[in-house]
């Protein structure tokens, strides 16, 4: 499957004016003492770590290790949690993401997030790609028409839907569906693509399909992807890093995770001796 | 034993749910029989066309249309006034008020459909009536306005109430998904719930015209009970409800034009609700359908 890559974005002018120039750049990720609790319950327990650009970096770890809360702190969706408080410092290009006046719908322009289940608007095909930008004030229809295309192109859906775009998004596949919702994500040209269990809720060929997509935009983006999938993570991630109970226990190449881990822990997670 | 048990109590059920199928075609029965006696005496053209309903009186008239725009001015009004503020209220409390806040704020909201429409009616006549008089000079003492004010206020918890439950039902992955894009709450709530939820406000609003048209003691009290072809909100008029309160208390002998008169309003009265409710239901049904 070959995905195309359009370079019609660049030569559309309207572009500049409207989405900040520096987004073009791939940030890298640092948080530094991170903790998280919700109400008295500690999630996470201070951890420090680096995501490095154009790379895709996987979480791994039994469930409610606090994989999926720490991915969540990176485009600030935990905000909408009852009793959510957080300390510690995020940092998006050096600048600490949990400031006071950090606007948080910006921030999240520029940070994509795929959820774990497949989640379109009901609205028609079209729409759901076209809903960033048209949030973003965006008005020229053709530069609208034109990067809906490049997005579905991007997730190889175009040629499945192409057809259809009217049709309602929900009317798709599981499979289609969440490759719908991540162009609806490349759309806006986020630097940085959050994956919470993108594939969890799809059939194995589907599950391919995304795999190999993900596989072709660290090109483009910084991805971090949380999976249960041990096989998963091992294909398609660059670093690994395992959780447990809120801490970070390993954070490596994913080679080494999986080949020979430091702790004890990490190997017999991925063995599947616990967890 | 125990099977006979269950006999039993499935044909107690089943006889439970005959009894109100049974209750309702006796309804439709006794409506249509007498209103067919009524249309083999009065033409049906002329209780469309004729602008004067006047049964009562030596010279008589009758014409629906005068307690018809009675009923839909004053329910019109109500509307107007139950559906920007329910509409505000139910995206309010589902999008942006604290949940505890939301949990003490609605069932209190609900009380507003419980309190006794004979208080209202009298609320309009005594308070609001006299108070509008100071801005409209012109106003009559019983005038649709003001019951339609009032009426409005009554329905607004059967906007506010059930919006919100449809904003509210809307999965919460959709919120993610638009905030994840980095909509505001404003734009996810304009964008992507209130469409999302369209079909369960709209049905809101259907039951809240359904119950508009169908009240009577508020129009019966503060709109007058003078059958009047017009839309000027500031006169008297009467709603098919009114009017069929009106000769149900007078002494009009049973079996007369006159007293089957309440059933061709009646049953004017009833084709309306039931064509807004089948159309309510069947919104309804699509709806459920919509995250499956």
């Amino acid at each position: 499957m070959e995905i195309i890559m359009e370079t019609t974005i660049s030569k559309i002018k309207t572009l500049n004016s409207v989405i900040d120039p520096s987004l073009k750049k791939v940030p890298k990720i640092e948080l530094q003492d991170v903790k998280v609790w919700y109400d008295d319950f500690l999630a996470i327990k201070g951890i420090d770590m680096t995501i490095k650009q154009n790379s895709v970096t996987a979480f791994i770890g039994p469930s409610g290790c606090g994989k999926s809360t720490f991915l969540r702190l990176i485009n600030r969706m935990n905000d909408y949690v009852d009793g959510f408080k957080m300390e510690g410092k995020i940092k998006i290009d050096g600048d600490n993401i949990y400031k006071k006046k950090v606007n948080v719908e910006e921030l999240r322009k520029k940070i994509g997030m795929v959820f774990q289940k497949p989640n379109p608007f009901p609205k028609s095909i079209f729409e759901n790609v076209a809903y960033g930008l048209k949030i973003q004030g965006i008005t020229d229809k053709n530069f609208i028409s034109e990067r809906v295309e490049s997005s579905l192109k991007q997730v190889a859906l175009w040629e499945e839907v192409k057809d259809d775009l009217k049709k309602s998004g929900m009317a798709l596949s599981g499979g289609q569906q969440q490759r719908l919702c991540i162009a609806r994500t490349l759309a806006v040209e986020p630097s940085i693509i959050l994956m919470d269990e993108p594939t969890s809720a799809l059939d194995p060929i589907s599950t391919a399909k995304i795999e190999e997509l993900i596989y072709h935009l660290k090109e483009k983006y910084t991805i971090v992807i949380v999976t249960h999938n041990m096989q998963q993570a091992s294909r398609i991630s660059d670093f690994t890093a395992f959780f447990y109970l809120g801490e970070l226990i390993e954070y490596d190449k994913t080679k080494t995770i999986f080949t020979n881990p430091e702790k004890t822990q990490t190997e017999n997670y991925i063995t599947g001796r616990f967890g | 034993m125990r099977k006979i048990k269950e006999l039993v109590i499935e044909r107690t059920l089943l006889a439970s749910s005959l009894v109100t199928i049974a209750v309702t075609v006796g309804i439709i029965l006794v409506l249509s029989v007498e209103a067919v006696q009524f249309f083999s005496e009065v033409s049906i053209i002329d209780f469309f066309t004729d602008t004067q309903w006047t049964p009562l009186f030596t010279e008589k008239h009758f014409g629906i249309l005068p307690l018809l725009t009675g009923t839909l001015l004053t329910s019109f009004i109500a509307i107007a006034v139950a559906l920007p503020i329910g509409l505000t209220i139910s995206i309010y409390l589902s999008e942006y008020a604290p949940r505890s806040f939301r949990k003490t704020i609605k069932p209190l909201l609900e009380l507003l459909a419980s309190i006794p429409t004979v208080v209202y009616g009298f609320f309009a006549l005594v308070v609001v009536t006299p108070f509008l008089q100071q801005l409209i000079p012109s106003l009559s003492g019983f005038n649709s306005l003001s019951a339609g004010i009032v009426m409005g206020i009554m329905i607004i918890p059967f906007i506010s109430s059930l919006s919100e439950d449809a904003l509210h039902a809307v999965p919460r992955a959709l919120r993610e998904a638009s905030f994840g894009m980095g909509a505001t709450k404003l734009q996810t709530a304009f964008k992507v719930i209130v469409p999302a939820a369209s079909s369960g406000i709209i049905v809101s609003i259907i039951l809240a015209i359904s119950r508009a048209i169908g009240e009577t003691m508020i129009v019966a009290i503060a709109a007058g009970q003078q059958p009047r072809f017009t839309l000027d909100p500031t006169v008297p008029v009467e709603t098919i409800t009114a009017y069929i309160v009106q000769v149900s208390l007078g002494d009009v002998q049973h079996g007369s034009l006159e007293y089957r008169t309440i059933f061709a309003a009646g049953i004017t009265l009833f084709a309306f609700t039931f064509i807004l409710n089948t159309i309510s239901y069947r919104i309804r049904k699509k709806y459920q359908e919509k995250y499956e």
